[in-house]
This record gives C-alpha cells, structure tokens and sequence, in this order.
C-alpha cells in the first residue's frame, strides 16, 4: 500500500497534512539554495537558517511530547544542551582530521543517541508524575543539566583526555584543548553545520514523528492522553507509550541541538536555560499542538519576528510581546472565530466548485 | 474535496515562503547606501539581564560619534544592533550589520557572543574591535593556548587572564592589605570565571593564602550571606572579587549588615559602583579596585566626557563600558585619519590599512595613556590601582 | 551556632519565597493557571517602593502601601485585559499569555526606568538580637514576621470570611458556584488582587535583603517561588507556606554544607525526590480521577 502509493492518496485523508509538511520544506530549502548560491539571500538570513532548523526540530520533538502526548515539558532545552556538548565534544576531539562531513554526521548521531539516554533516563520518575507536577520536574532537570554542564571541565591533549567536575583541575600540556570549560563552555569550534543538513534533520525528523503518530504506538500514546484510565483498561501500557514519545522527543532534541552547537564556534551552557525551553514551547502552542505543520510555521514566524522588527529599535522585544499576547487572544476569540469558519466554508465552497470544473 | 483543502493549504504555504523570500531578498536589496561616511557596526545587549553594559556602549559610542562628526572632516555613521547577550543573536546582529554595509566594527559588548562573531570577522576580512569583550577566545582562535590570532579582531579592555595575573600580583606586592584572601566569583559568568582561573593559578605561584573560594550563578546572585560567613570563619582578612559592581554592591551591603568589614579588592568590573543610583557609597569605602578608568578623574577629556555622557543618559554616571566603547570610536578615528581610510573604501582595504595601523599606533584616551596593541589584537595599558577614600577614587602607587 | 545560624538565614530567604509562592499558588488554585508573568508584577512593586522612598521622600509604611495598591491595580488589570478573555481556552494558551505578559512587563520597564541597577534604599536599620554569639538581624526577624502573619491573616479570611468560603467554592467547582449565586469572575479577579498585594509587600521584603532594583528582578525569585509553590502541592496555601520555607533553608544549607556552586542543582533535586515521594508536593490534595 505504502510503496505503490497514489498521487490522490498523497493528497487526501491522513496523508494529506505530511505532504504538506514536507512539501513547505522542500519548497523552502530549494528556493533558499537557490536564493543563496545566486547571491541574493542577505547575511541576516543566511545566519538565520542553521539555527530555525535547528529550533523546528527541537519544536517537533516537543510537540510529540506536549501535542501527541500530553505531558507539559518545560525542559526541553537541557536535551539540546546534551546533545549540544555531546557533538562539540566529540567534533573537537576528532579534530579536523576526519572530513567534516563525517564529523558532522557522527556529531549529530552522538548527541542525538546521548541525549535518548538522558531522556529515557529522565523519563522515568518524570512520567510518574502527572500535570503540573510532571511540568515542575522537566523544569527542574532543565536547571540541574545546566548547572552540571555549568561545572563539568573537559580537555584533550597529547596525554588523551583529561576531566575535572566542579573545580577545574584540568591543565593541559601545550597544544591541548579544553572541549568543555566550564561556565565558559566550548570555545573554537569548528562551524561544519549546514542549511542541508538542517534541512535532513527537518525532514527525517517528520518522518519519524509521522510514523510514530499513525502507527500503533501512537494511537496508544494519544488514547493514553484523551483517557488514561480508559487506555489502562484496554491493556495500554501507560508508562511505557509515554517513555516512547518522551525518548524521541529528546533524541530529536539532541540531534537539533548538535546542529546548533555545530554552528558557531563558541557555545555557553546558560544558552539552554529556562527561556530556550520556553520559547520552544511558545512555537509549539502557537503552531497548534499535535499540528507539526504549524509548528514548523510558527517557529519560522517567530524566529524571524524579532529580526524583522529591528527597525522598531528599543520597543523591539516590547512589541513582540503584545504580538505573542494578541496572537493568543485572538486565536483563542471566539467572535474571529466564527469568522474564521465563515470565512473558510466561503473559501471550500468556491474552491469546490473550482476542483468540479477542473475534474 | 479533500484534494481542494490541500490545494489550500499548499497555497497558503506557498504564500508564506514567497512572504519570507521576497523578505529576504528585501534585507540583501538594501546593501548600498553611500552616504560619505565610514560605517561602524556593533552589537551588545540592549535588552534582557545584561542590557545595562550593551546600553552604556551604545550611548557612549553615539556620543563619541556625534563628537568625530562635529569636528568636520572624518564622517562616521553607527548603528548598533542588539544582540541580548547571546552568541545566536550576535551572529544575526552581524548579517543585519554585514547587510547595512559595516565597513569598522566594534564587534560586540559581551564575551561569549564575540568569540562567536570573531571567525565572521576574520572570513569577511572586516576590522573589528571590542570596547569590552575581554575574553581571549574574542581575539584568538585557539585560547587555550593564547595562540593563532585572528589578526582583524582587536580589544580595546584588559584580557581576563592579564586581570586575574594582575591582581593576584600586586596582592603579593602589597601583602598589608591581607593575607588570608577568599575569592567570590560568578561561575557562570565567562569574565568572572576567566579572571578567576588565572587568578588562581598566579596566587599559587606567588604564595598567596586563599582560604576560602565561594561562587554564584544567576539563579542565586541575591543572597551571600553563606559565602561571606564562610569566609569570615575561614579567618579572610581580604575578598578578592572579580565580578561587576552590581552584585559588589549585595556583597558590601550583606557584609555590612553581618558586622563583617575585610578588605575588598576589585578588578574593572567594580567600576560603577559608586555611581550605582541609590547605592549608600560609604559601604564601598576603603574598596581597592584595578579600573583604566574612573568617572572622578579631574583631566578635561573624562570631565567633558562625564558630563556630556550624563547629559545624554539623564543623569547616568558612565562606567568602564561607556569610557572603553569611547575610546574605540575615537582610536578608530585616529587610525582612519592616520591610514587615509575614506567611506568609499572597501570594508577589506580599510581592514588591511586599520590592522596595521592599529598595531603600530599609540592612542590617548579616557581609559589610559600611550595605549599600544599588539599585532594579535591585545591592548597594552597599565591597570591603575586605586582605593576608595571619601567616595571617590584615589590613585595608590603600583 | 552555625547550623542555627544558617537556619535563619534559610527562614528568611524562604519567607520571601512563601510570600510569593501565595500568589502563585492561589491563582492557580482558582484559575488553574500558572501566572508566569507573577514575578514581574514583583518588579514593578519594587520600582514603585524604590521611586516612593528614593524620589517622593516617602517614609516605609506608605511606600509599601503604594506599591500594595499599584501591584493589585497591575494585577488586576492583567487579569482583565489577558486572562480574562481565555477563561474558555486551553491551559497552554494561558500559560504561553502569562509570558507574554512577563516579556511586556520586563521590556515596559527596561524603556520606562532604564536598564540599570538602582540599589534600594537601607529602610530596616543594621544590627539585631545577639544571644550566644548568635546574631539574628532585624531584616530577618521582620520578614519572618510578616511572613507569618501574611499566613495567619490569609488563612483567617480564605477560612472564615463569606468571600473566602466564595473563593474555595470558585476552586472547587466553577459551574456549581455559579449556580450557587457566586460571582466567579469576581472571585478571580479578587484572588488576582490578593496574590499581586502580597507580591508587592513580598517585593520589599526582597529588596530590603538584596537592595538591587533591575527589570529582570522578578524572574528567578518567580521560579523559585513557582518552584516552592509546587513543593508545597500546588494550589494548597498552608503548602506554600511550608514550601517556600523549606526552599529558603534548603537553598542556603546546600550553598553552605555542599557547595555553592550545585546549590542549585540540590535545591531541584531535592524538589524531584520529594515529588516522586509525594507526586502531588508535600501538602497537595491527591485527586482521584474518576472512572
């Protein structure tokens, strides 16, 4: 069925809103390429792209987890930030002997696979919890990941490699390098990410979270969500569907935060801090939970709003506040609501009459 | 039907990347704008935690701007971006900068976003130089072992190691100030961190006795109360703190209010703490910090500066950001006039002409005299001593 | 000594966070949101008291009743202006409006009063009671104090007045109290009024102990306090109470026993054990859901 599949199945019933995910990709990065390899793509976006990969990938992780699953997580920061310093750490202790590119994609499956770890380890008494409590606890590990990476030294010189946690007891021989230091982080590292590679995480990500979604597994995890006690009573293992989506939400975290860190050459641990998960999670709530499409929407628009909005000078980040207020107030009226729908059964009925005449 | 809400919504989508591409291509249209002045570009935190040190550099730099402009002859224009102290946002700072048309930089205000532009710099071959980035990954690419500059990327404050270095040796120069020292430093912090490792690495090779090391992060930047008693008991006589003055100013108050009186020693990032709107300066009485500058110094340049600067902040006092992003404007007007640098230039012609310039040039300003820089970027001044006495700054002999 | 010592301290700092974990904790327990924007509010009641001492010469009382009256005012009208309007919408919607409202509030402030630090005038005197080589500050004694009876007074009106009964109803069951003549919106709006007063007083205390004034101030004592109201059993205000407390003393035992710099590390940590515990925090009513 999958592999013979149709043009017309593509496009309708429960395919319809993967291709049109993938399609806004597609369509995105040719242009963008295209855009850049002509020169025409200014240096604002160009440094714009790597790191709205980046943030979709994480927002999709966290939408599976927030959206699919139901659980608030207010720490996804701290698994881009394993995965961040997994990928330095390993991208700067094979040096530049290996190809980039080959170090790029073992950076990315390394802090993909570390950060899995630290989901699924982090998953179990988190998952124990239910609502807000289970919020406060992603929240809280969010803070001591921080403040662990916050004390953790790590240097490579002719001697191998050398470690020191809280006091830095590290010295290395001339030549060496600390990989890790500290408050100060990872300095001097090698930028091999690219827009393709964001572009890769992007899609195979989709495919995942989509496989998840429509297969068995998924139904499960959402059943979990709309009625616990009901998905109990069918046989669902509760704990074990939600440890699911909650270990490939972190993965998609880490291999998203391996790119970031991949992508310039100095990373500081405060960078992943409460906020990071916060405004992930904004992406994700605006976009529509369980709605990766709108994800990847959202976090373009709001990646981009603050850039666009330099011109506004010191009532920048003012206005993006009454923005992100008024977005939710009026998506949320029930009046532009109602609107909406007129608006849009308007819309079909004609788009209707057009696809008659055209079949 | 359902084919038509799909045809939709690719419609849709369709439109929201033609929106962002024309966006886009909008940003790149706007490269060239000729206006006969040479074009600075910066970034620095203008808003979040660390806005006060982005805003300071800014209005200083401004002003400095507006100055160089009024003499005639030498054209700047400034624009300064906000970075929000985060090494992303300095990147896109630099493209909204690189899009505009920078042709000198003053790269960015804070550490860790400046080691981020630093390579931008280098691969886009545009001079650069930061008022207060004192870290040495802003002007090497291999700072662990101070080595393989960048070559374009110059620094006008101390570096963070030379402060600590400094510090701990005049303390062994000067061992009636104390002899059981405690440090309390921001771990989180790369300034504060910075100056504190190398610190620690020169008290030991100079003998000094540190008896007590206690530290803060953002989350718990309020409360000292342990870390000054657990220095007290240690018997600390002086606390070495390489932190800026604001949370200095918790510290003096809290000790003040345990009835505990070491002596406190400072380095640049105590600056300010006088001027601190509020702040009961008797408590810093008797502080010794190492600072190129202080807004009380009686020569013309600082008290015109002063109280121009205080003109245009209603009221505020200036610090070392201020005086440090001043002086980059004005050593960069030097070395243009000096090089015969004109707005028509490239940003790479004027990058050869500056770098050399500024390697072999000797530049008088607010925060030193006969300042000189060497060909990696590193400043030569001298960090002055001085003590806090009746409120103001007075000079103690090195 | 130390130990007591290091007790009092604990008690202090937690005190402050009690206070503001009230706020917290009653919003939620009626509107069953997390106002993240509740630390803000914080900010602004300490540049209030700060301008009313520093600039208007006010003595302390009337700068504290200033700032009380503004931060309900504030309260208040945040409620109206961006809650209010999602009563019917999902708790994500809310809680993404509640950040909103804090990066309004903090960027209000970076434009209106500068980025700056400005250091809170000294308004409670140095000095205290010394026993035994044991010195508690008056600073310490007063919050502790006002935490206490913040405590008492807020746990006399929720028990024992008809408003207080109306809120309780209002938590328990909105439809059921709207059928019973309650006015929930009211009581909302009312429970708004209280959380932001006791932020306002919750703002001097802070400030009279760490004397910095900056628009970011709210932020890390609204986590903490969120943080405490949790550990508590959110929604429970004996439970906030005894979390913030615990917080405080956990907090500065782990800075002067282990170390100072995972302090904050042991602090969650010792939230995620007591959870996993007691899932529901320490006071919190375990609801069982019903088939």
């Amino acid at each position: 069925m999958k592999t013979k599949m149709k043009m017309p199945a593509l496009l309708s019933g429960k395919y319809r809103g993967r291709t049109v995910s993938y399609s806004i990709v597609l369509v995105s990065w040719l242009i963008l390429e295209v855009m850049m390899h002509t020169g025409n793509l200014s240096s604002l976006f160009t440094s714009l792209l790597v790191p709205v990969c980046c943030y979709v990938v994480a927002a999709i992780g966290l939408n599976l987890n927030v959206g699919i699953s139901g659980e608030l997580n207010l720490g996804q920061a701290c698994f881009m930030s394993v995965g961040a310093f997994t990928a330095v750490c390993l991208s700067g202790s094979l040096g530049p002997a290996v190809p980039s590119l080959a170090r790029l994609i073992l950076s990315i499956v390394a802090g993909a696979l570390v950060a899995t770890v630290f989901g699924i380890l982090i998953g179990i008494p988190v998952l124990k919890l239910e609502g807000d409590y289970l919020a406060i606890v992603t929240l809280a590990f969010g803070q001591i990941v921080k403040s662990l990476i916050t004390n953790m030294y790590f240097g490579i010189d002719s001697n191998g490699f050398h470690f020191s946690f809280v006091d830095n007891n590290v010295s290395l021989a001339a030549g060496g390098k600390m990989l890790l230091n500290g408050p100060m982080g990872a300095t001097g590292t090698d930028r091999i990410s690219t827009f393709t590679a964001g572009i890769i995480l992007i899609i195979l990500s989709l495919i995942v979270v989509y496989h998840l979604i429509y297969s068995r597994s998924g139904r499960a995890i959402m059943a979990a969500r709309d009625n616990r006690i009901a998905a109990e009573s069918v046989g669902i293992a509760i704990f074990k569907t939600k440890m699911l989506a909650f270990g490939v939400s972190s993965c998609l975290a880490g291999a998203a935060g391996a790119l970031y860190g991949l992508n310039y050459s100095t990373l500081v641990p405060a960078k992943f801090d409460f906020n990071t998960s916060i405004l992930l999670l904004v992406y994700v709530v605006l976009g529509g939970l369980g709605n990766m499409t709108g994800t990847i929407i959202a976090t373009i628009v709001l990646v981009l709003l603050p850039e666009l909005l330099r011109s506004m000078q010191d009532y920048r980040m003012l206005i993006y506040a009454i923005v992100l207020i008024l977005i939710m107030l009026l998506t949320n009226n029930e009046t532009i609501r109602v609107w909406g729908q007129k608006l849009k059964n308007r819309f079909m009925t004609k788009g209707g009459a057009a696809h008659g005449r055209e079949s | 039907m359902k084919n038509v809400r799909f045809i939709k919504a690719l419609i849709s989508s369709a439109v929201a990347v033609t929106l962002t591409v024309s966006l886009a291509a909008c940003g790149g249209a706007q490269q060239k704008g000729g206006s006969g002045a040479i074009k600075i570009g910066g970034s620095g935190p203008l808003t979040g935690p660390a806005a006060v040190y982005g805003n300071a550099v800014k209005a200083a730099a401004e002003l400095a701007v507006e100055e160089v402009n009024a003499k005639g002859g030498l054209q700047f224009e400034l624009d300064f971006e906000d970075d929000t102290h985060d090494a992303e946002k300095a990147v896109t700072a630099y493209g909204v900068l690189k899009d505009w048309g920078m042709q000198v930089s003053l790269a960015t205000v804070t550490s860790a976003p400046g080691a981020a532009v630093s390579p931008m710099y280098k691969d886009d071959h545009i001079f650069a130089i930061t008022p207060s980035g004192s870290s040495l990954a802003i002007i090497y690419q291999d700072p662990d072992n101070a080595a393989n500059p960048y070559g374009n990327v110059f620094q006008m404050c101390f570096t963070d190691p030379n402060q600590g270095i400094a510090s701990a040796d005049y303390l062994k120069a000067h061992s009636d100030l104390g002899s059981k020292i405690a440090v309390i430093y921001k771990n989180d912090d790369n300034y504060s961190s910075g100056i504190f490792a190398k610190f620690s690495n020169q008290a030991a090779a100079n003998g000094l006795d540190v008896v007590y090391t206690g530290t803060f992060d953002d989350s718990n930047a309020s409360d000292f109360t342990v870390q000054l008693k657990q220095a007290q008991d240690a018997g600390a006589d002086l606390i070495f703190l390489p932190i800026y003055y604001d949370p200095a100013s918790l510290i003096l108050t809290q000790a003040n209010q345990m009835g505990y009186a070491p002596t406190f020693f400072g380095v640049d990032g105590m600056d300010g703490i006088l001027t601190l709107e509020g702040f009961d300066t008797s408590l810093a009485e008797g502080v010794y910090l190492l600072t190129p500058f202080s807004a009380d110094a009686t020569d013309d340049l600082t008290k015109n500066f002063t109280a121009n600067y205080k003109a245009k902040m209603n009221g505020e006092v200036p610090n070392q950001f201020a005086a440090d992003a001043y002086d980059c404007v004005y050593a960069i007007a030097q070395a243009c006039e000096a090089a015969g640098v004109t707005a028509d230039m490239s940003a790479s012609d004027i990058c050869d002409k500056m770098t050399s310039q500024f390697s072999s040039m000797t530049f008088n300003g607010l925060t030193g005299q006969n300042v000189t820089w060497s060909a990696n970027g590193e400043v030569s001044k001298s960090p002055k001593a001085v003590v806090i006495q009746n409120g103001v700054y007075v000079g103690v002999e090195n | 000594m130390d130990f007591l010592s290091y007790l009092i301290n604990g008690l202090g700092l937690g005190s402050v966070y009690a206070i503001i974990a009230l706020g917290y904790t009653m919003v939620y327990g009626i509107a069953k949101m997390l106002n993240f924007a509740h630390g803000d509010v914080i900010m602004v009641g300490a540049y209030v008291a700060f301008f009313s001492i520093s600039n208007l010469g006010l003595p302390l009382i009337p700068a504290v009743l200033l700032s009380i009256v503004v931060c309900t005012v504030l309260g208040v009208v945040i409620e109206r202006l961006a809650y209010k309007p999602l009563r019917a919408a999902s708790a994500l919607s809310v809680l993404i409006t509640a950040i909103g409202v804090s990066y309004f509030l903090q960027n209000a402030a970076q434009l209106l009063w500068s980025s700056s630090t400005k250091v809170f005038p000294s308004v409670i005197s140095n000095g205290g009671i010394s026993w035994n080589g044991l010195t508690v500050s008056w600073l310490t004694l007063i919050t502790i104090g006002v935490c206490v009876l913040v405590m008492i007074c807020l746990t006399l009106f929720i028990n024992h007045t008809k408003t207080g009964r109306a809120m309780r109803a209002c938590s328990e069951d909105k439809g059921a109290s709207t059928l019973m003549g309650i006015n929930v919106n009211l009581m909302i709006s009312i429970t708004f009024a209280i959380g932001s007063g006791l932020a306002a007083i919750a703002s001097v205390l802070l400030c009279a102990a760490y004397p910095s004034v900056f628009p970011t101030l709210g932020a890390m004592p609204g986590i903490k306090a969120f943080t405490a109201a949790v550990f508590g059993g959110i929604g429970s205000i004996p439970g906030a109470f005894l979390g913030g407390l615990l917080l405080g003393v956990i907090e500065i035992f782990a800075k002067a026993y282990i170390s100072t710099q995972l302090s904050d590390a042991i602090v969650f940590a010792v939230l995620i054990l007591v959870l996993l515990i007691k899932p529901t925090g320490l006071l919190g009513k375990r609801i069982r859901e019903k088939v």
